[in-house]
Order: structure tokens, then sequence, then C-alpha cells
């Protein structure tokens, strides 16, 4: 499971580093998510899978998953959606100001004067 | 502190009084009171020659760093001491001219006379420091304050290039001189100059031992203007006169000289040391008595003489360096060669100074120091002239004055050499002499240049933009003293042989005279037919028949092309480092954010695949993996779709609804692997996020939303494949080996029984780790502030302008 997860999470990075390299801000935002997904995804694939049941000690169980990489993922999760939100704002903000969506657009500040 | 070390910095702190007496006593020029302070201090310096006599030392330490071995350590040697009354007796006479020189209404006296103080108190601090960082210091202090007078007049462009132009040179040498004082401290762990004397034969053999000598060499070349970094003095005559005759000819230039006699002890036994100073010297000796000729302005040909000069005192404390191979001091003809560079050095202090100071007084009664303008003053300016003509007479070497003694001197060290048989010199020996005689035949060409094409002729009257006339006696004074030096050096030389020379060479050579032992220095105006003097008598006759031929031959200087000569190069090279780093800086910084980009993610995937490759990192181990089930195939195919949409997606929107499926299916998986409250976020945030994501998009300019599927680029699919790559690779391998457990048994053990929680992962959120959470909710707090300030602020400037 772990080696099928390491392909899905590189093949996730691959994407990710793609969308990022293009024109479009929408699209480079898009990237940063889908490399959020992936660092997740990996966070919880290295401490390894299915190892127990889910870590609430109601469940009297012999063994439970590991429950330090969820703490740390849920705190990643609200991290990259804080930051994320504020991309957002940020490139709605730049489409109004400047009416582009491309970056290449946005050059410095040698083309504004 | 002691009485020393307050002499030492007494200029410095006069400075600072400096700009309250200007401003206070506007009717006085500040002038005068500056003056008394050198006056004091050279009586203070000339009633310690007698102690200095004895081979007696004077030294005062104060603790500045002392766990660094770093101390103001004053010392006062025979060496020390002459350039002292130099600086201080020099000092005063400039001066006294400068309040005559410089006016009190149109000049900024305060600011001039700060600069000149700084610099007088940097230059003892030079000479009488023992401890090398703060030699090096006041070494640096030296370069500051030339440039501060150099761009005196700073709103003249020249002026500034000239300032510049000394200051990237000096310093580039006093860098590299600090770099070889501390390979010195590496070697001997010492930065005192004495200690470090006394293990020179120890470190002799040291491997950084040559590099400590090229470095040090070079602070003291770049400093004492030697070939080919002597580019900077011509350019600093842009300074007012009084500066010009202090600094680039009496002391500051001299600096260099002290370095290499102070350093002389400890390097000289090599033969590296012997043929760098010494053939750098007589080149230098060479070069600027030739290109001195060529020139048209006072200053300018008081440049070039002056880097000659100091080339030719320079290449006899290099042939003095041989004194060392041979351990008795009687007969030693080679510690003569260290008495005439001591000697020439006074000389030259003396005659320079004086005219610079008649080039001064030139351009002050006529208003130009161009020699094609200039001609006839003899009767104007009978005093002028007489002085000006004691001062090129005794340059070029004629009896009866003091720079022929030393002349005499120099040649006849320079025909020893043909007896040295060490440093392969019995081959290339006979070039010095030769070289040193064509140097002083042209020496005398432009002595008589500078006295002749002035004060001889015929007077232009019209072509000067002054009535000329005598200069006020105020102005006369200092000149006066120095020629009746030259004079008086002249016809006595004896006065100074015992009580200044002979201490200063004694310093230069410490190891050549045991304590107590003295050696006598003695000199006599007529030395009997010796070799030297029948080269002076060719040098007088070939120089008459060549400054009355010149006209004829002044062509030569033309043959060599503009783009070769030495100032050329180092003005395209100025030019070339800065175009050159500019069009390297704008190769790269493209301004475009997907270059940056490829260029982080293609030092990740360099750095990290070749860790993995070089160290063998890579490892893969499926003894310990989890099964795979139909469930986790099905979620995984659906992220390998959803991702291949977002990157052909025609649609923007298809690509945030496919980004949406991937978070949706990111949640499922974290149900599969048992992590409820993960599935729970993950749901909650992924629907927030796609919500904004299309907000977003439907707020597109309208122009820019024209549908278009990212064009494909084989770079970016490179780059992002190996990202992909690179980060699978490093997942498996991590995966593959781990070292140890995990230590999550222990917030199993005790969310019951310490923290009294029964949600494993909510305890660790809010009770073991809660600090990471306080700050999370500080990153929400914060995001949400900074988008109420972007939607809400509107503080734009492009508006408003």
């Amino acid at each position: 499971m772990e080696i099928l997860m390491s392909i899905v999470i590189g093949l996730l990075f691959a994407s990710a580093v793609y969308l990022m390299l293009s024109k479009s801000l929408l699209r480079i935002i898009i990237g940063t998510g889908l490399l959020s997904h992936g660092a997740h995804l990996m966070l919880l694939t290295l401490a390894g899978l299915k190892r127990g049941t889910v870590p609430l000690l109601g469940e009297n169980a012999q063994a439970y998953t590991d429950p330090i990489p969820q703490a740390l993922i849920l705190t990643a999760i609200v991290i990259s959606f804080g930051v994320t939100a504020f991309f957002l704002v940020v490139a709605y903000r730049a489409y109004q100001e400047l009416g582009t969506d491309n970056i290449d657009e946005m050059r410095g500040t040698e083309t504004d004067d | 502190m002691s009485v020393l070390h307050l002499v030492i910095v007494a200029p410095l702190l006069l400075a600072f009084l400096v700009p309250f007496l200007h401003k206070r006593f506007q009717s006085f020029h500040t002038g005068w009171f500056v003056l008394l302070l050198p006056a004091a201090l050279f009586i203070y310096f000339f009633q310690l020659i007698p102690a200095m006599k004895n081979q007696g030392t004077i030294q005062e330490t104060a603790n500045w760093i002392p766990s660094l071995g770093i101390n103001f350590t004053a010392y006062v040697d025979g060496l020390g001491l002459l350039f002292a009354l130099l600086i201080t007796g020099i000092g005063s006479l400039v001066v006294l001219y400068s309040i005559f020189y410089l006016s009190k209404e149109k000049e900024n006296l305060g600011t001039f006379y700060v600069y000149l103080l700084m610099f007088m108190g940097a230059m003892l601090g030079v000479v009488l420091s023992d401890n090398l960082i703060v030699l090096y210091a006041f070494w640096e202090l030296t370069s500051f304050s030339s440039f501060l007078l150099i761009g005196f007049w700073f709103e003249r462009e020249r002026s500034r290039y000239g300032a510049q132009k000394s200051m990237l040179i000096t310093v580039f040498g006093g860098l590299a001189m600090l770099g070889g004082f501390l390979l010195l401290h590496v070697m001997t762990g010492s930065f005192s100059v004495r200690e470090i004397i006394s293990m020179a034969s120890e470190i002799s053999s040291e491997p950084l031992f040559i590099a400590a000598l090229v470095l040090v060499l070079l602070g003291a070349f770049t400093k004492s203007a030697q070939f080919p970094f002597h580019i900077w003095l011509p350019d600093a005559m842009e300074a007012p006169t009084p500066v010009s005759a202090y600094l680039h000819s009496a002391t500051m230039v001299k600096a260099g000289i002290y370095m290499v006699a102070r350093m002389s002890p400890i390097f000289a036994e090599q033969g590296t040391w012997f043929w760098l100073v010494s053939g750098i010297g007589i080149l230098t000796l060479l070069w600027g008595s030739f290109n001195a000729v060529k020139q048209t302005d006072l200053k300018a040909i008081l440049a070039f003489s002056t880097v000659s000069q100091l080339g030719l005192i320079m290449s006899l404390l290099g042939v003095g360096s041989a004194a060392l191979h041979f351990k008795e001091l009687d007969n030693n003809i080679y510690m003569a060669a260290v008495v005439a560079a001591v000697f020439h050095l006074i000389n030259h202090a003396t005659f320079k100074g004086s005219l610079f100071m008649v080039a001064g007084i030139v351009d002050h009664e006529t208003g130009t120091r161009d020699i094609r303008r200039l001609g006839g003053l003899m009767q104007v300016m009978p005093i002028t002239f007489t002085i000006a003509l004691i001062g090129s007479f005794s340059m070029a070497g004629l009896p009866p004055f003091n720079g022929f003694l030393s002349k005499e001197m120099f040649l006849e060290s320079m025909v020893y050499l043909l007896s040295l048989n060490i440093f392969q010199m019995n081959t290339w020996g006979v070039l010095f002499p030769v070289l040193a005689w064509i140097a002083s035949v042209f020496t005398f060409i432009y002595s008589m240049i500078l006295i002749f094409k002035t004060f001889a002729g015929k007077y232009k009257p019209k072509k000067l933009p002054q009535k000329p006339h005598e200069a006020p006696i105020g102005m006369l004074i200092s000149p006066i003293i120095l020629a009746t030096l030259v004079i008086g050096f002249g016809l006595f030389p004896n006065v100074l042989s015992n009580s200044i020379i002979e201490p200063a060479a004694a310093s230069i050579m410490p190891g050549l005279i045991d304590a107590g032992q003295a050696f006598d220095v003695h000199f006599s105006l007529w030395h009997g037919f010796s070799p030297a003097l029948f080269m002076t008598i060719g040098v007088v006759l070939i120089g008459i028949l060549l400054y009355i031929t010149l006209p004829k031959w002044k062509k030569i200087y033309e043959i060599l092309p503009k783009q070769f000569t030495l100032n050329h190069m180092y003005n395209s090279g100025l030019i070339r480092t800065e175009t050159g780093s500019n069009k390297a800086t704008n190769l790269y910084m493209t301004g475009s954010i997907r270059t940056y980009m490829i260029y982080i993610f293609v030092g990740l995937i360099g750095i990290l695949g070749f860790s993995i490759f070089t160290k063998d990192a890579f490892a893969i181990d499926t003894s310990n993996v989890a099964s795979i089930g139909l469930y986790e195939i099905v979620l995984a195919l659906i992220i390998v779709v959803a991702s291949l949409t977002i990157l052909m997606a025609k649609s923007r929107l298809t690509s945030i609804v496919a980004l949406g499926a991937i978070g949706y299916t990111v949640a499922l998986f974290f149900v599969l692997f048992r992590a409820p409250d993960l599935v729970l976020t993950q749901l909650v945030i992924e629907t927030v996020s796609v919500a904004l994501f299309l907000l977003c998009f439907y707020h597109l300019p309208k122009m820019s939303r024209k549908e278009e599927r990212i064009k494909f680029k084989l770079t970016n699919a490179v780059v992002a494949a190996g990202v992909g790559i690179v980060v699978t690779l490093i997942a498996l391998s991590a995966y593959s080996t781990k070292i140890f457990d995990s230590i999550a048994q222990y917030y199993i053990e005790n969310t019951a029984e310490k923290a009294g929680g029964g949600n494993m992962v909510n305890v660790i959120l809010v009770d073991f780790r809660g600090f990471d959470t306080m700050f999370e909710i500080a990153v929400l707090g914060i995001a949400a502030l900074g988008i109420y300030g972007m939607v809400r602020l509107r503080l734009s400037g492009r508006k408003t302008e």
C-alpha cells in the first residue's frame, strides 16, 4: 500500500509542479493546492498505513494507528487553508487592479512608469 | 595611556575641536590654531633623538582587546622616529603654507583641517604602532582621509574621479596586506612586529610564508604607487596643492616604503623579496621618469617624478636586503644601499615638498600650471625661481645639493650588484645599473623641463589668466625652509648621519648589528673617482643633449597606443566589471516567476537526486507494507484521473472541480487510513476552498478569460516529472529505512490517564502539543485580517499620483 501511495504522491507533486510553472495565476494556486494534498498524504504514508484501529480510546483495540501524524496533518491542513484563502484573495485583488491573470504581464516595476 | 599614546592621537583629538574653533573665531584663519600642534609634536619627537642614538627604543602599551592579542602598543625606534619627524615637520610647514594658500572666505577651512589632522594622526599611528592590527587600522584611516582630501573640491568631476581611483587601489592593497598580517599571525600566533621578527627564521620555511610576503608587498606597492599601481597618484593631483605636497610626496606614499623597511627583518632573506622589491622598484623608477618627461602640467610632472623616486627608494631597500647574506658588518657594501634609501627618503621629502609648494605658488599667482603657457617667470618671481632651481637640481642629482649625494649612493649600490653572486644575479644583475642610469637621464630631463620651461624662455603675459607677481612672504616661508634644508643636507650631510640615519638603518637591519655595536655612516661630497661619478657625468652630458633635442624625439610617446596604457586598462576594466555584472544579473534575473521556480525545482532535483545517487541511499523494503485493497486502487485511480484532468482541461472551471474531486478523495483516503478527524476537517475545508476558487474564477478579468489549455512545454514537463520521481524515491527510501519505532505508544497509554481524554488526536492538539495549535490559530487570524485588509483597504498610490 505504501508503495502505491508513494507513486500517487509523486504524481501529485509532478502535476503540482507542472501547474506552478504555468502562466495563469489561478492554475498556480491550484498547483499549490495539489502540492499540499501530496504533502499531507506523504506525512500519513511515512508513518505506516493500516496499523490498527482509529485512535479513539473507546475502541478498546489491541493496536491503534499512529495519532501523531494525524495531529500534524490537521495542523498543516488548517494552515495551508489559511494561506490558500489569502492567496486567492490576493489573486482576486490582482485581477481587479491589474486586469490580468497572466503572471508574465505582472513583471516588476519597470513597466509601471 | 601614556604621553606617547597621547601624542599619536593628539591630531585626532584636535580634529574634533577644529569645527568649533572655525565657527567661534571667524576672523582668524583656522590654520593658525592647527599649526601649533604639529610644531609641538615635532619638538617632542626632536628631543627623542638622543635617546634613539644608543639603540634605545621607547615602548608603551595600552590594552585594547587583550583577549585577541590586539593592543595599542606604541613603539619608537630609529625608523619610526625618522618618519614621525618627517610627518610632523613637513606637516607644520604644509599647514603654514596652506594658511596663505587657501582663502579664508572661499574655502571650507573647517573641513580641510579636520581631514588633514585626521591624516596626520593616522600616519603617526602607522609608523609608531607595533601591533599589526592597530597598524592596519591606522593604515586604512590614511586611505580614507586621503580620499577625503583628494575629493576636497567635490563639485569637480575630476576630483571625484581621482578620489575614487585612489580609494579603490589603496584599499585593495590594504585588504591584501591585512590578509598578509593574518597569515603572519597564523604562523607565529602574535600580532607584534617585534615578536614576529624574533621568529622570522623559524617561519621562513612555512608554506604560507611566501603568500604572506606577497600580500604584504601588495599593500606596500599600492600605497607607495609602485608599478603598475602608480596610476592613482597622478589623478590624486586634483587635491589642493598643500595636500599634494604633504600626502602625495612626503608622507602617505612613503607609508609603503615604511612597510617594506619595517618588514625587511622578517622577509628580506628570501630571494622572492629581493627580486620583487628591487625589480618592481627599478621598473617603477624607469617608467615614472620616462612618463614624467611627456607631461605638460607642473603637478603631473611632479606626480610621475614622485612615482619614480619612490621606485628608487624601493629598489634600494630591495638591494639592501642582500646585506643579510653577508653576516659581517664591516665592509658590507649592501648595507650602504639601506643607508642610501633612508637618506634619499629624507632628501626626497625636502625637495619634493618644496617643489610642490613652488607649483602651488605658480598656479596661485599666474592661474595656470600648464608649462606650454608658462615661461620667463624668472624676473617676475625671483625667490620662487631660486627655490625651484634648488629643488630641481637636487632632484636631478646635481652637486652640491642633497639629491646628488643620495643619487651617487644609489648608482654605487646598483654597481655593487654586479658582484653579487646569489639569486642568479651574475646573469641578470647587469640590468640594474643600466636601467638605473637610463632612469637618471630621464630624471635629469624632466627636472630641467620643470625649471626652464616655467621660469626661462619668453615671458608670455597674454597667455596667462592673471597678471603674475611674486608670492606673499607667508607662502614662501615653508619652501624657503625646505630649500635651505636641501642645501644644508647637501653641504653638511653628516649632521643627519649619526643622529637619524644610523638608528633608522639599524632598525631596518636589526639582525646585522649586535647590541652596543655602532656602525659608522659617513657621507662626503667628494668621494673619489668612483664609477658612480662617471655615471653622473654621463647623465648630465646625455641629459643636456636630449633636453635640447627634445622636440625631435618627443614622438616616441605616441608609439604606445592608447588601448595599452594602464589608465585605459583601469578605466575599461571598471566599465567592463560594471557592464559584465549587470549583464550577468540580467541574464538570470529575468523577472519572471516561472524562471525562478525552474531554478528552485532544478536545484531541488539536483541536490536531492545527487545525494541519493552518490550516497547509494535508495532502498525499497516490501516486507512490512500494508495490503492493498480494491477501495484504495479505486481511490488512487480517481486521483490519477483527476490530476490528469486538471493538466489537460481546457476550462479552468473543470480544473477547479477536479481539484475538489482530489480533495474529497484525499478525505476518503483518510477514512480508509482511519483518521476520522482528518476526514471531517478535510471535507469542510475542501468545500470552502472550492467555493473560494470559484469566487476567484468568477472575477477573472474578461479579456483573459479566454479558455485555453496549458501550452505544453518540454522543460516544464521534464522538471515536473523530475520533482515527482525524486519525491517518490525519497518517500520509498524513507519508508524502507526506519531506524527506530514511533513514540506514539506514550500518547496511546497516557491520553486517558494523564490528560483525561479519549480522542488521541484531539488530546495531542490541545494538551500534549497545544502550542502548535495556538499559533495555528494565530495563522488563521492573521490570514483573516489580511484578507479583510486586502478587500477593504484601497490606499492605491497609483490613482492618487
